[in-house]
This record gives C-alpha cells, sequence and structure tokens, in this order.
C-alpha cells in the first residue's frame, strides 16, 4: 500500500530576533500508512508542536525549515507561503485539532457559523452556500451521533468541554483530510470524557473520513491504547519508534524507561514502586550537540556517550537512538 | 497535635445561580480530615470538587451546613491563610508577568500575621527555592515568563516552602507538566509533609496518583461524595458504581480499555 504521509530527515529551526538559530527539531523521519495511528510523545518544549507546524508545511517566521521534506500521497509540502498552505493544504490533506478546544472556537459566533468560515478559508471555491455547508455539517454531525440541531445553534460557552471538543473534531475533519494531527486533544478532559472522545476518533477512522492521525500527548498509557506506533521525542530527535506495545511494555532506550517509570497507576504494585524521577533539563539546541542528547542524565551514560552521536539503529523490531540499548 | 480534627463539614450545600437556574455544586456533604493526614477529592469535570476547595479555602461559604476549621467558623480570611494555603493548577495564572519572581516569592510573607524580619524572609526565600532543587542565583532577576511550566509549578511549590502552612489545598497540582516532572513535585511535596507535618487535601482527576499519595480518597460524583475510604479498598474493592466508572475509563498499559 503507498504511503500516505512520508517524512523525510525532517529538520526546524526558529530564527530569533537577535539572529539566535535554534534547532528545535532534528532529522525525522517516518511514514505513515492508510488507517495508521501514530503517537508521538515527550516532555514539554521536546519539539513535538514545533513538528507539527513542519507537518503542515506551515512556516510562519521565526520558524524555517533547514532541510528535509515533508509529502502527503506524494505531493511535497515544503517551499510554500502561509497562504497557499491555508489554501490548499489545511483541512484538505492535513488538518489540525488544537488543544484548547475553548480557545479554538470564537466565543462570539455559533458553532455552524464557525463551521461555515473554516470552509469558505479553506477551500479553493470562494463563494460557498452556507445553506449547503449546514446541510453537510448536520449530515455529519449525524453520523458523530451528537445531538446535532442543538449543537450546531449554540455558541461554545454553552456547551460541555467534551461537546466542544467532539465538535473542534468535527470541523477539523469536515473536508476529509488524509492527515489529522491531534495536539493533546483530551488533555482538557477528565478520563470519562476522554473516552467518549477517543471513541469518537476511532469512529471516524473506521468511516474513513480521514485515513491517518498523529496524535501528540505526555500521557503514555493513554497512547498504548490509541496508537498503533509510538515514537518518543526528546530534544529534538526522536530516540525510540515502535509499535506501541513494544515501546510501553518492553522499552529500550533508556529516556523512554524512565518516561514509563514515572507513570503513577491504580494498581496494588504502585505503593511499593516508587516513580523514577530524572534530574536536571534537557540540552541547550541554541548550540550544535555532540555526542548522545540524553548522556547529561541518563543513568546508565558511559563515557563514550558525551563525545559519540547515536544514530538511530534497529533494535529488535523498532528503531533506537542508543548504541548501548539491547 | 495529631488525630485533631482539622476540617470538618457536616451536611453543607452550595447552590449557584437562582430561581429556576440554580445549579447544585455541593449537594449534603459531610467528612472531617484529621492533622497529617493526605486526603485526595478525585471525580471528573463540574463534580463540586474545585467548589469543596474554594469552601476549605473560606473563599466561598457554604449555602448551608456548618464547615468548621479546627472548631471554629471561617470568618476572617486573611487570619485562615495564615494556616491553610493552596497550590492551583496553572501556574502562570498565579505570579504578575511584571515582577520578578523573587519579588513575589518575598511578597508572599505580607499574609503572615508576624511577619519575619527583611534578613529572615530573604534566607526563607533562598530556603524553600533549594528545597525544590532551584539554585537561588538561576531565578535572580528573572520574570514568570522566562521559565517553562514545570518550573513555574515549581516556583508556587516554592511558595508553599516558604510560608511553611499547616494546611495546604493542592488543586491538580501536576496537571500542566510531564510524568517525569510530575514524579519530582510528588517527591518534593512528600518532603515537605514529613518536614512541616502538614495536612495535604489533594484535588484531582488522576486516580493513580490519588491512590500513590493518599491515606485517604473521596471519590465525587455529581455534586456529592459517593464513596471515601483507604486508597486499597477505593480502587481493588469500589462500592460505588461511579468509582467503578471512573476506574474503568484510566487508561492503564495492563488492561483493555477501549476496542479498536
Amino acid at each position: 500500500m503507498a504511503n500516505i504521509l512520508e517524512v523525510k530527515d525532517l529538520s526546524l529551526h526558529y530564527l530569533t530576533r537577535f539572529g539566535q538559530k535554534i534547532n528545535a527539531v532534528t532529522d525525522v523521519s517516518f511514514t505513515m500508512k492508510q488507517g495508521e495511528i501514530l503517537g508521538i510523545a515527550g516532555e514539554s518544549g521536546c519539539g513535538k508542536s514545533t513538528l507539527v507546524n513542519g507537518l503542515m508545511g506551515l512556516f510562519i517566521p521565526p520558524l524555517y525549515p533547514t532541510s528535509g521534506d515533508v509529502s502527503v500521497e506524494g505531493e511535497s509540502l515544503m517551499n510554500r507561503t502561509p497562504e497557499n498552505v491555508r489554501e490548499n493544504i489545511l483541512s484538505q490533506k492535513v488538518s489540525m485539532i488544537p488543544q484548547g478546544a475553548f480557545n479554538a472556537l470564537n466565543p462570539t459566533r455559533k458553532i455552524k457559523d464557525i463551521a461555515a468560515d473554516v470552509i469558505a478559508a479553506h477551500s479553493s471555491a470562494k463563494s460557498i452556500n452556507r445553506h449547503e455547508v449546514y446541510a453537510r455539517l448536520r449530515e455529519r454531525f449525524d453520523l458523530f451521533g451528537m445531538e446535532t440541531e442543538r449543537i450546531l445553534n449554540a455558541y461554545p460557552i454553552q456547551l460541555t468541554a467534551g461537546e466542544r471538543q467532539r465538535s473542534v473534531i468535527g470541523i477539523s475533519t469536515l473536508l476529509n483530510p488524509k492527515v489529522v494531527i491531534a495536539d493533546e486533544p483530551t488533555s482538557a478532559l477528565d478520563v470519562t470524557t476522554q473516552k467518549v472522545v477517543i471513541k469518537m476518533i476511532f469512529d471516524l477512522l473506521e468511516k474513513n473520513i480521514f485515513s491517518t492521525m498523529i496524535f501528540i500527548t505526555h500521557e503514555l498509557p493513554l497512547l498504548r491504547h490509541v496508537s498503533h506506533n509510538i515514537a518518543i521525542m526528546y530534544a529534538g530527535e526522536f530516540v525510540e519508534y515502535g509499535t506501541a506495545i513494544q515501546v510501553v511494555h518492553d522499552p529500550r532506550h533508556p529516556y523512554t524507561k524512565a518516561l514509563m517509570g514515572a507513570m503513577l497507576s491504580a494498581d496494588s504494585e504502585q505503593k511499593s514502586r516508587k516513580p523514577t524521577t530524572i534530574e536536571g533539563a534537557p540540552p541547550s539546541l541554541t548550540k550544535k550537540i555532540v555526542g548522545c542528547r540524553f548522556a547529561e542524565r541518563c543513568p546508565s551514560a558511559r563515557s563514550e556517550c558525551k563525545q559519540k552521536t547515536q544514530d538511530m539503529r534497529m533494535v529488535g523490531e523498532r528503531l533506537v537512538r542508543c548504541d548501548y540499548a539491547e | 497535635m495529631p488525630n485533631d480534627i482539622v476540617f470538618s463539614a457536616k451536611n453543607i450545600n452550595k447552590f449557584f445561580g437562582q430561581g429556576k437556574k440554580t445549579v447544585c455544586a455541593v449537594n449534603d456533604v459531610s467528612f472531617d480530615i484529621a492533622d497529617e493526614e493526605i486526603v485526595s477529592i478525585v471525580g471528573g469535570s463540574g463534580c463540586g470538587k474545585s467548589v469543596l476547595a474554594k469552601i476549605m479555602l473560606g473563599l466561598y461559604k457554604p449555602d448551608s451546613g456548618s464547615f468548621l476549621y479546627r472548631n471554629k467558623e471561617i470568618t476572617n480570611t486573611r487570619d485562615h491563610w495564615n494556616d491553610v494555603q493552596s497550590v492551583f493548577q496553572d501556574p502562570f495564572g498565579c505570579f504578575n508577568q511584571f515582577f520578578s519572581i523573587r519579588s513575589q516569592l518575598k511578597d508572599a510573607f505580607g499574609i503572615l500575621k508576624d511577619k519575619p524580619s527583611k534578613q529572615e524572609i530573604e534566607q526563607r526565600v533562598d530556603d524553600a527555592l533549594l528545597a525544590v532543587n532551584v539554585k537561588p542565583a538561576d531565578i535572580e532577576g528573572k520574570y514568570p515568563f522566562e521559565l517553562s511550566g514545570g518550573q513555574m509549578q515549581r516556583m508556587l511549590l516554592a511558595r508553599i516552602f516558604a510560608l511553611k502552612p499547616k494546611v495546604l489545598i493542592a488543586d491538580e497540582p501536576t496537571s500542566m507538566v510531564d510524568a517525569c516532572v510530575r514524579a519530582n513535585i510528588l517527591d518534593y511535596l512528600m518532603k515537605l509533609k514529613v518536614d512541616l507535618g502538614m495536612t495535604i487535601v489533594f484535588i484531582t482527576h488522576d486516580i493513580g496518583l490519588a491512590y500513590y499519595v493518599s491515606d485517604r480518597i473521596f471519590i465525587m460524583h455529581e455534586s456529592k461524595i459517593v464513596e471515601a475510604g483507604k486508597p486499597e479498598e477505593v480502587t481493588q474493592h469500589p462500592k460505588s458504581q461511579h468509582t467503578v466508572r471512573l476506574l474503568e475509563d484510566i487508561p492503564d498499559i495492563n488492561r483493555e480499555w477501549i476496542k479498536k
């Protein structure tokens, strides 16, 4: 099967107004096939959100591409102006579900009008019949099993957090995008609502409304259930990439091990097991980094680690960026 | 004075709105929290757990029922905050953008009745920063926007270390940070608890966290406390269907959670 999304050696950097270069994302490569959900996890500031912008081809200064390529169904997203991206890519090929649903919805407009605006902004045909859009919205929201009439005619403030988040997902997927990027779509919701939202996402994928999904969160247990593959990010690089079961149940990279060790759960063994903590902070990305980026904080670091740059290599059936992982 | 009752609530109710639109946020809730106890209040969004936290802080008064802090009603909130302090969810919302962090940490002492001398304040701020693994020199002259979310959350905790309250109300103190930082913050809190003999009330929707830290767990659902008990009892042998539901909805790596 052909790959829907191909990312090859993507590197991105920010240029601050003092001329400082921050290499936020370095050499990220992966491919995604029809029906696949990829989970990306990592601590705050590791470059997850920057990567999202790169995957949409949306380069608004101070963010610039350094090298590499992103293509959706063979069409490259690089070297486009933000206007071009908005007209031709967003919502149609790549769509994003933002983190806070409340901030993403205009509080002074009804849900149906927000949706119509989104369609008008992202379609090549500038004149769009509002009633046609409403009809389409109704059809789509009925499909989700939501209270269509009430929600479409409501202002964002009249909806519950779960309804808002589901509306946002509905609006983002209205134009049947190929790739949906969800940046922490459920972190503001409680566990019960979270489950409802995740179920809706699975439903959409099954009905083929979108083809692939990138799910970004720092909650690894959630990723274990949601995604097929998981990529762990640290300081702008992927450090481990494998199937959800491999990464969560049998982590190989020291950083993934530490992340898994820090999880808290409600099982009986939890009380006797102290969650691991990692001291220190990730390296500054303004300078060229020599050696392994995790070496400073790694519990099993050797003296060579600080000199030798680590590359992704196959360990078992997954990719790990550590020469000493078994 | 262990085993003294810190908070004692009897049939408290709290309503918002008027007439037909009245919403009941806390409905006939009764509980006692003892000295040096760690209690977690767990529930979904909108179940009234934050309102309960605000009642404990004296920010809301219950509409009916009695709520006592050490056998007295909360009349003067300034006096109350001498003893009871809180950590909120969003650290950026708790610091003024226009003042340096150190000056705000020092200003926090203004709440205390017997304000320590200037020298002592400096000393206590330094100690508090060291306690949360931040070198005082690192934040010298820094403003809130210059620090990361995890660092800011530690600053909130540093304020608690400096003020040394007797009771801490922590409203989702770790929801903004990732797992490793969360483990760090919990470590600091436990250290603080042992050092100061504090009573801690956690407000959270993360039952894993509640299970790990607390002596007792209250499960809240639709403005009522539906279950209360030791963490082992609540998580292993839940009695209420709401607790069962809450436990089932948590994504756990070892259990089937959702059908793909």
